[in-house]
C-alpha cells in the first residue's frame, strides 16, 4: 500500500544518482522519501546512495538538475504548480541539450485569479512548449510503472521527461500496488545508456563546449537538429512499455482505448480521470451503450498515427476533455491535438472517420470529476446539437459553457465497502484511517483505497476520509458520495455538518458520543433523527473520551474508533480484525516502548464492551437543531459565498457567484465561531492588573480590552465583566477584558504571560483555563455583544509607547485558523493594532497567507470606519519585488496627490492645500488629524467641476501616509526570496520587512531552510543542520541605512513594540526579524512564549535593534536589547524535539554540532557585542 | 597486592566497583573508570517512569500535528525512524560491554511488573553482566503496612530473577523495621546481592527564596557507620555478596568496608568530586 507520491519516488530515487530538491505541494513527499531513504542509506541499482540536495528554489533546483545532467550524473527532481514555471527556462535547455532525465511532477493548478495546492493539468500545460516528453500517469500503480518507463525511455531517446499525476487525487491516494521488483527495475535501464550519458557529459579529459550563443545564421537550423529525436520517442516509448510488460505483465500503450470495439462516442482524456470513465464506460457498457474511452499516456511528442490507429472507426463523437484552461486559444491543448490529429490524417489519406470533436474542461483544482458527469458527457454527445468548448462539475451561468448531469448517478458496486470518517486533524482520525487500509491492504485479499480531505484551516480542520474497500482493483478516484459506514469522531460535528446525506438506505452510523444509548436520542439534531428514520440506518454510539481517559490514551482517540470499524463494518471477520489492529499497533509503536502499545492494547479490549447500538425510536423527538447561522448585519455576499463555503456547500456555488478578479470581502472569520477549543480562558477581574499581556500574546486576537466611562455599566448584561481602570487620571472609569470565547483556540499562551498569582489560591491567575461549556459560550456571545457596543477608546489618547496600552487598540487582524498557539500571528495581530487602518501588506506564500487568505475566510479585518489591512498575496519567491511595487505606486500617487493639491491649491483653499501638504505625519494624532484635512479636501473636491478636481479624488487618500509591509517566512526571506528581500532592502525606499522566522519551511511540513539552526533536525536535515543560521540582520546592517531589528515577544514584548514602531516610522527600508515559535519545533505549544525566552536567555536570538536614524545624528546605532547568556543552549534547545530527536539518532553527531551551535552562537554575541560599542563613525554612513 | 574479589559469581580486578552516577552516561567515562582500576561499572539507572513520559511526549508531540493539514502532514521526518526511551540506554551497554572488560552491571527502576521483566531482559541481551535493581520506593500511602512493602520487594526480585540470568543485585534502603530478615528474605528470593544502601532524594527548603530545593548533596565519609553496621551484621549469614555504597570518599572507608565483610565498595561522590582517576589513587593506598 503506498501512494502516488511515493510510488514514484520509490522508482525515482532508484534510477538516479541525483535528487535536486525544493518543496511544494502536492509533491513535497517525493523529495521527502527521497532525503530519508539517502539519510538511512538506502542505494539505487547502482548500489550508490544518490545525492540530495535541496536548492533555494525550484529555479535553483533545475538549474542544479541541468549542471549535475552536464556533469554526467543522472539526475531527477519532483515538483508542482508554480515550481514548475520557475524551471521552465532550465528545461528548455536541458531538452535542447538532449539530455536524458526525467521531471516528476505532481500536476497543480497555478495561481491566477488565487492560488490553489490542489490538482490539476494546468502547470504541466504551461511547460509543454519546453521539448520536454510528457508521460501521463492515471494511477497509483500507473505512477509507479511509468516512473520507470519513462527513465528507460529517456536513455533511450536522449529527450528529458515530464513524468506527471494528478496532485493529490493520485499524488495522495493510498492504494494497493504490485512494487516493480529491483530485477525488473535492472532490466530496464540499459547500462550502456548510462555510460553514454556519461560519455557526453562536459569533462576536461575531452574538452568541448556546450551552451553556445548563437546568431541568426544558425539558430534556426539549430532547431530543426532534433527533430528526428522526437520522431523517434513514441516508438521507443512503446517498445520501453513492451519491454515492461514482458517483464511485469503490465502491458501499457501511448494511447489505450477501452469500452464498446464499435463504439460511437468516445471521450478522450489523461490523468486520473482515466480511471473513473474507465469504469463508467464498463457500467454504460453493460447497460447497452456504444461508448468507448481513449486514455493518452504519451502526450509529448504527440504520435498522431497512434491516435488515429487506436480510436475505433464506429467512433462519431469525440469529447476531449482537458484539465487545464487555456485563455484565449482556439480550444484547449489536447482537443486542438485531436482536432489537428483528425484534420492531418484527413488530408493525408481518404479518411475511415466522419468525426465531430468537442473539447471540454473538467476537474480544475481538483473539482470532483464524477460517474455521474461522465456520463452527462456521454448523454450530451448522443444529441444532436453539441456544446463545444464546455464546462463539467460546475454550473456556469454566465457564460453558459457547463453541460448538465444528474448527480444522483452513481456505479458504485455493492461489494465495495465504502466508508467515511469525519475527524479532527488532531484526533488521530486519518492515521488511524491510512493504518486501516494498511491493514487490509497488506494482509488480505481485499483491495484497497484511501484518500483523505482536509479544510482549509491549521488549527481544528476538519478531516474527511474516504475509505473503499472490494475484491476488485479500486478504479474510483473520486469521493465517496454514498457510504454504508459513516463514522463521526467529533460529537459537535453532528450540528455542524449534514454528515447523513452521504449515507445510503441501511447503513451503519458510527458516533462519538459522550451520551450513551439509552439518551443520544434527544440530543440528535431534528435532520439527523429524520435521516436516521427514513434511511433506517443504524446507529452506534461509543464514549471515546471516556474509553480514552479510562485507559490512559489521554484525548487520544484514533485507535479506539478504528477498532469500532472494524467491529461493525464486517470488511474482515471481528477477531482478525482485532488481531491485526493489535499487530499493527505492535508495529507502529514498537520504537516507542512497551507502555504505549499496551496503552493501545487496553483500549481495542475496551472499546468493545464499549460499543452500543441506539434502538432507534420511530419518530422525531428532536430537542436541538442544526446550528444556526448568524444573519445580522451581514453582507449578502458573505450570506451566500462565504456561508455557502464555510458549509461545505461551495461545489453548488454557480460562476455567477464568483468575484471575477479574486477580490473578496475582508473581516469574515468573525462569521465562523468554531468553537473548536475545549477550553477557554476566563478573566478574574478582582485579580487583574490590566498589564495587557494575555492579549497582547494572543494568536487568534480573541482577548479584547477596552476602558470606558462607567455609565456603561447602568444596564450591562450579567455576563458583562467589569473592573475600575487601575491607572491615575481616569476618573468614573472602568475596563473589561473581553474573551471571545467560541473564536478561541485553547493555546494557553494567555494564562502563561499572566503575571499575577493569587494571594489566596496558590497557582490562580487572572486569566485562568476553564471548560468551554454551553454556559461559557453563551456568556462570552452575551458579553461580547455587548462589549462591540462600546466605542473603542481614541486611539490618539492610548499609549501606543507601552504594551499596557497596545491592548486597547482595536486588532485588525481576528480569529485565523493558524495553529493553536501560533508563534507568528501574535505578531500580525500587533502590526494590525498599531498601523492597521493605513496598512497595505505583501503576503508571500506560507502558512501567513494561508491562515491570512484561504478561502473561505479571512483574518483581515476592518475598523468601525470601514478601514483595514489591504493584504494580498502573489507568489512565493516575488513577494519583495510585489511589496516594492506596491510602495513605487503609493510613492507615485502621493507625489501626484501633491502636484494636484498645488496646483488647484486657489480653489480648495491655500491654507488647507498648505497644512496638507506640510503635515507631520509621524504620530496617530498627527495622522487622524490628517485624515480630518482630507476628509475637508474630498468634500470640496466633489463640489468643483474640473478635471484636476476628479483626477485629485482619485488619489486623494494617498495624501494620508501608508504603511507599507512585506511579511512572510524564513523559506522567502532566507531562500526563494532572498534575492528580492536583498534587492528591496537596498532600494532605500520605505518598505517594512516582517520576517516571521520559524527556522523552517512551516507551511509544506518542516523542511529545512537556511534561517533552520545548526544541530536541529528537519525534514531535508535528517542528520541535523550542518550549517549555521544566516545572519540576515547583518547582511541588512551592512547596507547601513536599513533599519534592522530581531524581535521575540516572548522574551520582551516592549522591545517587540517598540522596534515595530521605530520600522514603521523609519522613512527608508526596514526590516524585523521575528522569533516565532512553531509547531514544528517540536515544542508544547503552551510552551512557546517560554521558548522564545529561553532563545533569548541562552544568547541563541539575541534582542537587537539597529537604527540609521540614530547614526545619522553620530549616536552609535547598534543597540544589544538583551544581555548575554544566562542559561545555556542545550537548555534552550533540549526542549525542542526538533534538537532532541538527533541525541535520539546519533548521540555522538547531536553533541559534536551542538559544541558547534554554541561555538557559533557565541562568537555571534561577540561580533554584536563589540558592535553595541563601536562608535557611530564605525557603521556605515547614511544618507 | 592482589585486590581480586568476586561479586555475585563476578570476578572483579578491584573491590573499587563505581555505582550508579551520571558518570556512566558516557562511553568514554567507562574506559576511563576500567583504566584507573574500577572492578566494574553499575550503570546509572534507568527509570521506568521517565522512560514512560519520554515516550509519551514525543508520541504527543510528534503526533499532535499529524495530517491536520493537506500540505503538512507530518513536520518532522518519518516518526518511527526515531527511537527513543530505552534505546539510548541500551546503546551505551551495548558500546561499552564491546569496549571494556570490566563487567557492565545495568541499574533498573521499575514501576510496574512488566517494565520490570522486559527492561531487564532488553539490559541482558544488551549485554550487562549483571543487574542492580534500585526499587527506588517511598512508602508515602498511610494505609500501607510494612509487610506489604516487604512483598512488594521480594516480588519484584522474584519476577527479575526469572526473567534474566545474570546476577541480580538489590539496592536497598534501610528503613525496613526487621532489616536482617528482610536480607534473608532477599537472598531467599534469589538476589545475588545486596546493596547497602540506597539514597533518597531528599528535598530541602531555601528559606531565602522561599523555594523547594531538590540539590542532591553528595555522601561524605561521616555516612558510612549504618552501612558498615549492617554488612558487619549480615556478612557470613547470607548467600548473596554485599555491596557497600555510601561515603566511600577514600580508600579508608573501602578498607573499613572490606573489613566489615563486604564484598566491594561502590562510589560515584568521590570520583564526580576528584575525577575518575581518583579510582587509581584509592587503590594505591590500599
Amino acid at each position: 500500500m503506498m501512494d502516488g507520491n511515493e510510488a514514484t519516488a520509490y522508482v525515482a530515487y532508484r534510477v538516479n544518482e541525483g535528487c535536486a530538491i525544493y518543496p511544494i505541494t502536492p509533491s513535497s513527499p517525493m523529495a521527502e522519501h527521497a532525503d530519508v531513504w539517502a539519510a538511512k542509506g538506502l542505494t539505487n541499482i547502482w548500489g550508490n546512495i544518490p545525492q540530495v540536495i535541496e536548492m533555494q528554489s525550484e529555479g535553483g533546483a533545475a538549474g542544479a538538475v541541468h549542471g549535475a545532467l552536464q556533469a554526467g550524473a543522472l539526475t531527477t527532481t519532483f515538483t508542482a504548480s508554480q515550481g514548475l514555471m520557475l524551471m521552465l527556462p532550465n528545461m528548455y535547455k536541458i531538452a535542447g541539450e538532449l539530455t536524458s532525465a526525467v521531471f516528476h511532477v505532481a500536476a497543480r493548478s497555478l495561481a491566477a485569479q488565487a492560488l490553489s495546492i490542489f490538482g490539476d493539468h494546468s502547470d504541466v500545460m504551461a511547460a509543454r512548449t519546453t521539448g520536454l516528453a510528457m508521460m501521463a500517469s492515471a494511477s497509483v500503480q500507473e505512477a509507479h510503472d511509468m516512473a520507470l518507463i519513462s527513465q528507460a525511455a529517456t536513455l533511450q531517446t536522449r529527450i528529458p521527461f515530464i513524468h506527471f499525476f494528478d496532485g493529490f487525487r493520485t499524488s495522495h491516494e493510498i492504494n494497493k500496488i504490485e512494487i516493480i521488483p529491483d530485477s525488473v527495475i535492472r532490466q530496464m535501464i540499459n547500462d550502456d545508456l548510462v555510460y553514454a550519458h556519461r560519455k557526453r557529459a562536459l569533462s576536461p579529459d575531452n574538452p568541448f563546449i556546450r551552451g553556445t550563443a548563437q546568431n541568426p545564421d544558425v539558430y534556426f537550423q539549430g532547431r530543426e537538429t532534433v527533430n528526428a529525436f522526437y520522431n523517434a520517442t513514441p516508438g521507443v516509448v512503446q517498445e520501453m512499455m513492451d519491454q515492461f510488460g514482458s517483464l511485469t505483465g503490465r502491458q501499457y500503450h501511448l494511447f489505450e482505448y477501452e469500452g464498446d470495439p464499435e463504439a460511437e462516442e468516445v471521450i478522450v482524456l489523461m490523468g486520473s480521470g482515466v480511471e473513473t470513465v474507465k469504469e463508467t464506460v464498463k457500467w454504460l457498457n453493460d447497460h447497452g451503450r456504444k461508448v468507448g474511452i481513449l486514455q493518452v499516456r504519451l502526450f509529448r511528442p504527440f504520435s498522431m498515427q497512434d491516435f488515429i490507429d487506436k480510436i475505433p472507426v464506429s467512433t462519431k463523437k469525440i469529447a476531449v476533455l482537458d484539465r487545464t484552461k487555456e485563455i484565449g486559444a482556439t480550444g484547449e491543448p489536447m482537443y486542438l491535438d485531436i482536432v489537428n490529429s483528425l484534420f492531418e490524417h484527413a488530408a493525408q489519406e481518404e479518411s475511415r472517420m466522419n468525426v465531430k470533436v468537442i473539447g471540454g474542461r473538467y476537474g480544475l483544482g481538483s473539482k470532483e470529476f464524477t460517474p455521474a458527469m461522465i456520463k452527462g458527457i456521454y448523454d450530451h454527445l448522443q444529441g444532436a446539437k453539441l456544446r463545444n468548448h464546455f464546462t463539467i462539475g460546475i454550473e456556469d451561468d454566465v457564460t453558459h459553457t457547463s453541460l448538465p448531469f444528474d448527480p444522483k448517478f452513481n456505479i458504485e458496486k455493492e461489494s465495495v465497502t465504502r466508508a467515511l470518517f469525519f475527524g479532527l486533524g488532531s484526533d488521530g482520525t486519518v492515521g488511524a484511517n491510512k493504518n486501516s487500509i494498511k491493514i487490509i491492504g497488506e494482509n488480505t485479499e481485499l483491495n484497497a483505497q484511501g484518500y483523505f480531505v482536509y479544510d482549509s484551516k491549521k488549527s481544528g480542520s476538519k478531516t474527511i476520509s474516504h475509505l473503499r474497500f472490494g475484491p476488485e482493483p479500486i478504479r474510483a478516484p473520486y469521493l465517496i458520495e454514498r457510504a454504508n459506514f459513516i463514522a463521526c469522531h467529533q460529537f459537535n460535528f453532528i450540528a455542524q455538518v449534514d454528515l447523513l446525506k452521504y449515507s445510503e438506505d441501511r447503513s451503519v452510523f458510527l458516533l462519538n458520543s459522550p451520551y450513551g444509548p439509552d439518551e443520544i436520542w434527544d440530543y440528535l439534531p431534528k435532520k439527523v433523527q429524520e435521516t436516521i428514520i427514513s434511511k433506517k440506518i443504524r446507529l452506534f454510539v461509543i464514549d471515546a473520551l471516556s474509553v480514552a481517559a479510562e485507559t490512559q490514551m489521554g484525548r487520544r482517540i484514533n485507535t479506539i474508533m478504528q477498532t469500532c470499524f472494524f467491529a461493525l463494518s464486517g470488511v474482515l471477520p471481528r477477531e482478525e480484525a482485532i488481531g491485526h489492529i493489535k499487530k499493527a499497533i505492535e508495529k507502529t509503536y514498537y520504537t516507542k516502548g512497551k507502555a504505549v502499545i499496551e496503552r493501545n492494547f487496553l483500549a481495542v479490549d475496551t472499546t468493545l464492551e464499549n460499543l452500543k447500538e441506539v434502538e432507534v425510536p420511530a419518530q422525531v423527538s428532536a430537542l436541538a437543531n442544526q446550528k444556526e447561522q448568524l444573519s445580522n448585519g451581514i453582507s449578502e455576499f458573505v450570506k451566500e459565498v462565504t456561508f455557502s463555503m464555510m458549509n461545505g456547500l461551495g461545489d453548488s456555488l454557480p460562476v455567477s457567484a464568483l468575484p471575477i478578479d479574486g477580490t473578496y470581502p475582508s473581516g469574515t472569520t468573525k462569521w465562523e465561531k468554531r468553537n473548536i477549543a475545549d477550553q477557554v480562558p476566563v478573566w478574574e477581574p478582582d485579580l487583574c492588573i490590566q498589564c495587557g499581556n494575555c492579549s497582547f500574546v494572543c494568536p487568534h486576537s480573541v482577548i479584547r480590552a477596552k476602558f470606558y466611562h462607567e455609565k456603561w455599566l447602568d444596564d450591562t448584561p450579567e455576563s458583562f465583566q467589569s473592573a475600575p481602570i487601575n491607572a491615575r487620571g481616569f476618573p468614573e472609569t472602568n475596563y473589561t477584558l473581553q474573551i471571545y470565547s467560541e473564536d478561541c483556540t485553547g493555546c494557553t499562551l494567555c494564562v502563561d504571560a499572566c503575571p499575577v498569582d493569587s494571594p489566596t489560591e496558590s497557582g490562580k491567575r487572572a486569566i485562568n483555563m476553564e471548560p468551554n461549556t454551553e454556559v461559557i459560550r453563551a456568556q462570552s456571545q452575551e458579553s461580547a455583544r455587548y462589549f462591540e457596543a462600546i466605542p473603542w477608546n481614541d486611539r490618539s489618547k492610548v499609549d501606543f509607547s507601552s504594551v499596557r496600552g497596545s491592548q486597547f487598540l482595536e486588532p485588525l487582524f481576528e480569529f485565523s485558523g493558524a495553529c493553536s498557539g501560533c508563534g507568528e500571528t501574535p505578531y500580525l495581530s500587533l502590526l494590525s493594532r498599531l498601523f492597521g487602518d493605513r496598512l497595505i501588506i505583501a503576503n508571500a506564500t506560507g502558512c501567513s497567507s494561508i491562515y491570512g487568505g484561504n478561502l473561505p475566510t479571512t483574518p483581515w479585518s476592518t475598523n468601525a470606519e470601514g478601514r483595514g489591512p489591504a493584504w494580498s498575496n502573489s507568489l512565493f519567491e516575488d513577494n519583495a519585488e510585489f511589496g516594492l511595487g506596491m510602495r513605487v505606486a503609493v510613492d507615485k500617487q502621493r507625489d501626484f496627490a501633491l502636484q494636484l493639491i498645488k496646483k488647484i491649491e486657489n480653489q480648495v483653499g491655500v491654507d488647507l492645500a498648505s497644512e496638507i501638504i506640510y503635515a507631520p505625519q509621524k504620530t496617530e494624532s498627527e495622522i487622524r488629524n490628517q485624515r480630518e484635512r482630507v476628509a475637508v479636501l474630498k468634500a470640496k473636491l466633489l463640489k468643483l467641476d474640473m478635471p484636476e478636481a476628479r483626477e485629485l479624488l482619485s488619489v486623494v487618500d494617498h495624501l494620508v501616509r501608508r504603511s507599507v509591509w512585506l511579511v512572510g517566512g524564513d523559506g522567502w526571506a532566507y531562500d526563494i526570496g532572498s534575492g528580492g528581500v536583498d534587492h528591496a532592502l537596498a532600494s532605500g525606499r520605505d518598505i517594512n520587512i516582517l520576517v516571521l522566522d520559524t527556522e523552517v519551511y512551516s507551511n509544506t511540513g518542516g523542511q529545512m531552510s537556511k534561517a533552520t539552526p545548526p544541530a536541529a533536525t528537519a525534514k531535508f536535515a535528517f542528520g541535523g543542520k550542518q550549517v549555521g543560521k544566516k545572519d540576515l540582520a547583518l547582511q541588512a546592517i551592512s547596507y547601513g541605512n536599513v533599519y534592522v531589528a530581531q524581535v521575540a515577544m516572548g522574551a520582551n514584548p516592549q522591545q517587540t513594540l517598540l522596534a515595530m514602531r521605530e520600522a514603521e516610522a523609519y522613512p527608508g527600508p526596514s526590516l524585523i526579524l521575528a522569533y516565532s515559535h512553531c509547531i514544528a519545533h517540536g515544542i508544547a505549544m503552551e510552551n512557546g512564549m517560554q521558548q522564545q525566552k529561553l532563545a533569548v536567555e541562552s544568547a541563541y536570538w539575541p534582542l537587537l535593534r539597529y537604527n540609521p536614524e540614530l547614526r545619522k545624528a553620530l549616536h552609535n546605532p547598534f543597540v544589544l536589547d538583551s544581555p548575554e547568556a544566562r542559561k545555556t543552549m542545550e537548555e534552550y534547545a533540549y526542549n525542542e524535539m526538533r534538537y532532541k530527536i538527533l541525541t535520539k539518532t546519533n548521540p555522538a553527531e547531536a553533541e559534536r554540532l551542538m559544541e558547534l551551535a554554541k561555538e557559533m552562537v557565541a562568537l555571534r554575541w561577540k561580533t554584536y557585542e563589540r558592535m553595541a560599542d563601536t562608535p557611530a563613525s564605525g557603521f556605515q554612513p547614511v544618507n | 597486592m592482589n585486590l581480586h574479589v568476586n561479586y555475585m559469581g563476578l570476578p572483579l580486578k578491584s573491590p573499587i566497583v563505581v555505582s550508579a552516577s551520571p558518570l556512566s552516561e558516557k562511553v568514554e567515562n567507562i574506559i576511563a573508570m576500567e583504566k584507573a582500576g574500577a572492578g566494574a561499572v553499575v550503570m546509572f539507572s534507568l527509570f521506568e517512569e521517565q522512560i514512560r513520559s519520554e515516550e509519551a511526549i514525543y508520541e504527543e508531540i510528534l503526533e499532535q500535528s499529524a495530517y491536520s493539514s493537506a500540505e503538512a502532514l507530518s513536520y518532522f521526518p518519518s516518526v518511527s525512524e526515531y527511537p527513543v526511551g530505552i534505546d539510548a540506554y541500551l546503546r551505551i551497554i551495548e558500546k561499552a560491554s564491546k569496549e571494556v572488560e570490566i563487567p557492565i552491571i545495568g541499574s533498573l527502576n521499575g514501576i510496574t511488573n512488566s517494565g520490570w521483566i522486559d527492561y531487564a531482559k532488553h539490559i541482558e541481551e544488551a549485554g550487562a553482566k549483571g543487574l542492580e535493581i534500585n526499587v527506588y520506593y517511598i512508602p508515602a500511602d498511610i494505609e500501607m503496612d510494612g509487610r506489604t512493602v516487604e512483598d512488594k520487594y521480594l516480588e519484584i526480585i522474584g519476577l527479575v530473577k526469572k526473567a534474566v540470568s545474570i546476577p541480580v543485585a538489590v539496592k536497598l534502603n534501610p528503613y525496613f523495621s526487621a532489616m536482617a530478615n528482610m536480607a534473608k528474605n532477599l537472598d531467599g528470593a534469589g538476589a545475588d546481592a545486596l546493596v547497602l544502601f540506597n539514597r533518597f532524594y531528599e528535598p530541602d527548603f531555601d528559606i531565602e527564596k522561599m523555594t523547594i530545593s531538590h540539590a542532591l548533596q553528595l555522601s561524605g565519609p561521616g555516612e558510612i557507620r549504618l552501612s558498615l553496621q549492617w554488612i558487619a551484621i549480615l556478612y557470613g549469614r547470607l548467600n548473596a555478596s554485599l555491596a557497600a555504597s555510601t561515603g566511600v570518599s577514600s580508600s579508608r572507608e573501602v578498607i573499613k568496608y572490606i573489613l566489615a565483610g563486604a564484598n566491594c565498595a561502590m562510589t560515584a561522590s568521590a570520583l564526580l568530586k576528584h575525577g575518575i582517576s581518583y579510582i587509581t589513587h584509592m587503590l594505591d593506598e590500599i
